[in-house]
């Protein structure tokens, strides 16, 4: 009879081996579903990579898309270590975007390094303040984070659609349901051909990992996720522990949010997130809560985005089939990564004969 | 081990800024690349179509997916070459799709939705080598234009076909964003169905979106909870047809033939037909003589019109459309002339006047006989 029995924890080498047979096996599983829609598999992976790193343009793309996965999964991470679970990204991405949002709106005529840094500390607070809500609901009422950070997600929705479709609707676009463009001082500058948030994000990794690994609030959160009790016993204030922890997530979340609104819309929107607020918890996931691991597993992310965009267009494969050509990979990584802690083993069936089956 | 692994991952990062910082230098320059090619005869065009829905939602996208087709089996397939893209979204997204092709070598992209406008602006003017159109809207520069339709004038014989058909007086109609087109289109509509049948009035939901079946369903059941027996609409998909099927009501499509949504309710649609101005816009390019422009056609011109009648329509009424379409053909009847009323009843247009383009083009405001806001976006 086969069972699934849990293991000793993997190896560093046992999990990259794992991973990496995770991944062929996506590969082939992806390449028969190419090949039975009638398309070359190999050629298609091939200008997968080549449509993400193929020019220095389709580069600095991928750099666009990896930029907000990498701070979302900082800030993700931060909450997870402490095993709670911010599904609220999404939320605390819009949140940030309205509040940043609101200064590059109304504030329009500060010089532009002011306007910028109110714009970013408006955002990352935006984000901090959503996130505080369920980590107060939490500590004060112990209710289930994955549940309230997720609503809280449609509650900020929603907002924004309203705000989009009324009082901050741009009085030039007719009817048309839409918050106004940003002015060209509202807008992040680049730095060798992509905005300013890659710099803002790999210092972000340097900082949360020395946050995490190096100082005293750091090791707590740690110790608090590992045991409450523990962390009692420790004489670490827990309610404190968790609000500055989840601020902190959310803080990152909704800076992500601003940034995007800023550097990459040019305009405040209901579709800032877009989804990926829930991406960024598998790319969170899979890098193990590591600061520069994030950085490895966000860019292979945006690299596998942006590969799968220029398939679409490069060899006329319908959106559909390129979401599903996504879906495998991702199934078989995030499958691969259960046979880090489980194993199947077979079982001479003692019990099965005994119990007379 | 430990030690090992945060080695490891310091080199993981390093490896990492340096590769944004190629990235970044290689990136500054490439505004300035392929700017070498000016007006000339192109041998080979290659053309970006960008849908915000499926190449297949059996509405909007597929109308102008048939387009390409057509226009590809006008031109030759070795004289064209088309890239396409589906479900791109009415946001940033639309730039980075444009900017795919444009490194793909596209010679000119359509962007076929109302939101995608600043977009193809933006785009369009850092490019200056490539071709913009866009639909619906009504940019216009030196390499960037707008196409539409008079999609008014179908509307307008749907709306006849609809007020002859309804037999409670009650048509409602399910409309995606009070923008001026679909204000026109409304407007349109109601002057048709009241030509008819002046008692009869057309209610007005508004779902917020071009395109999610599921909300244009829902918009389309709760006119039906009211108590209409027709529905119209102006959304990208089949949707709000299903509903009136399901519920043994009449529907008026959009965008192309829907009759197989409600085999036994299905009055008319206006359509588009969309291969005409997709093949003259890439001959041109071959033949270098592509300039900037605001299409507006209509039916006349081939560029909307309706399409077969249902089952349900009466002879009397295929012979009052008909007769309609030939004088808008022949020039011999305007929609908006005069004289026409607002919801309040204040003369907007004075009898022997007609609406100019640009004043359809900027129209926010309704006609009597329609029941809704133009101004808010209820559910």
């Amino acid at each position: 009879m086969l069972k699934i029995v849990k293991k000793t924890e993997a190896t560093i080498k046992q999990k990259i081996a794992i991973n990496i047979v995770g991944i062929f096996a996506a590969l082939t599983a992806a390449a028969l579903f190419l090949a039975l829609s009638g398309f070359n598999p190999l050629q298609v992976y091939i200008s997968m990579v080549e449509g993400a790193l193929g020019s220095s343009y389709r580069i600095s793309q991928t750099v666009i898309q990896a930029v907000p996965l990498i701070i979302l999964s900082l800030g993700i991470a931060i909450a997870f270590r402490m095993k709670f679970w911010n599904i609220g990204a999404e939320g605390q991405i819009l949140m940030g975007g309205f509040l940043g949002s609101y200064f590059a709106y109304n504030f329009s005529q500060l010089p532009k390094p002011a306007l910028l840094l109110l714009m970013l500390a408006a955002g990352a607070v935006g984000g901090a303040v959503w996130a505080l809500i369920p980590a107060w609901l939490k500590v004060k009422f112990h209710a289930n984070e994955s549940i309230t950070t997720l609503m809280l997600n449609y509650v900020a929705l929603k907002w924004i659609e309203y705000l989009s479709a009324g009082p901050w609707k741009d009085p030039a676009a007719f009817g048309y349901p839409r918050m106004p463009r940003f002015t060209e001082n509202a807008i992040l500058p680049n730095v060798f051909g992509v905005h300013i948030g890659w710099i803002i994000a790999l210092v972000l990794v340097v900082v949360v990992y020395l946050f995490l690994n190096n100082t005293k609030k750091g090791f707590e959160i740690a110790i608090l996720g590992e045991s409450e009790n523990t962390a009692r016993y420790a004489g670490i204030s827990i309610g404190k522990t968790v609000l500055l922890a989840v601020c902190l997530s959310g803080a990152l979340c909704g800076l992500t949010g601003i940034i995007q609104a800023s550097a990459v819309n040019n305009e405040m929107s209901s579709a800032l997130a877009n989804g990926i607020g829930y991406t960024a918890i598998i790319t969170t996931w899979l890098s193990g809560l590591s600061a520069p691991v994030i950085v490895l597993v966000c860019g292979l992310f945006a690299i596998l985005t942006q590969g799968a965009s220029y398939i679409q267009t490069a060899f006329g494969i319908p959106s559909a089939a390129a979401s599903v050509l996504q879906a495998l990979i991702l199934f078989f990584v995030l499958g691969s990564d259960f046979f880090t802690k489980y194993k199947f083993v077979w079982q001479k069936s003692e019990h099965q004969t005994k119990e007379g089956k | 081990m430990k030690k090992g692994l945060k080695k490891t991952s310091l080199a993981v990062l390093a490896t990492f800024t340096l590769g944004l910082l190629l990235a970044g230098c290689g990136g500054a320059d490439n505004a300035e690349q392929g700017a070498a090619d000016g007006e000339q005869t192109n041998d080979k065009v290659k053309a970006g179509f960008i849908y915000i829905g499926s190449a297949k939602d059996g509405g909007y996208s597929q109308v102008h997916d048939d387009g390409r087709l057509e226009m590809i089996a006008n031109i030759g397939e070795d004289k064209v070459e088309t890239l396409v893209r589906e479900d791109v979204p009415e946001n940033q997204t639309v730039e980075n799709v444009m900017n795919e092709m444009i490194d793909q070598g596209a010679n000119i992209i359509f962007a076929n939705s109302y939101g995608f406008q600043d977009y193809v602006k933006k785009v369009a003017e850092a490019h200056p080598d490539v071709k913009f159109m866009h639909f619906s809207g009504s940019i216009l520069g030196d390499n960037y234009g707008n196409y539409f339709g008079r999609m008014y004038q179908p509307r307008y014989l749907s709306g006849i076909a609809a007020g002859m058909t309804t037999e409670n007086d009650k048509i409602g109609f399910v409309a995606a964003m009070p923008t001026p087109e679909v204000i026109r289109g409304i407007n349109a509509f109601t002057l048709g169905v009241r030509s008819v049948n002046p008692e009869a009035t057309v209610q007005v939901v508004w779902t917020n979106t071009w395109y999610d079946p599921a909300v244009e369903k829902q918009a389309a059941e709760s006119l039906l909870d009211a108590g209409v027996d027709t529905v119209a609409q102006h959304q990208n998909t089949t949707a709000a047809v299903q509903a009136a099927s399901e519920r043994g009501a009449y529907s008026v499509g959009y965008n192309l033939d829907m009759r197989e949504a409600n085999p036994e309710g299905f009055i008319v649609s206006p359509v588009w037909h969309l291969g005409a101005i997709y093949t003259e816009q890439v001959q041109s390019v071959l033949d270098g003589t592509w300039e900037a422009t605001s299409y507006w056609g209509g039916i006349a011109e081939g560029a909307v019109d309706i399409s077969e009648f249902g089952d349900c329509v009466s002879e009397e009424t295929k012979a009052a459309v008909t007769e309609a379409r030939e004088k808008i053909v022949s020039g011999e009847f305007d929609v908006f002339a005069g004289e026409i009323k607002d919801q309040n009843g204040n003369v907007m247009v004075a009898e022997g006047e007609t609406l100019s383009d640009e004043e359809l083009l900027q129209m926010t405001w309704f006609v009597e006989g329609v029941v809704g806001d133009t101004t808010m976006t209820q559910q």
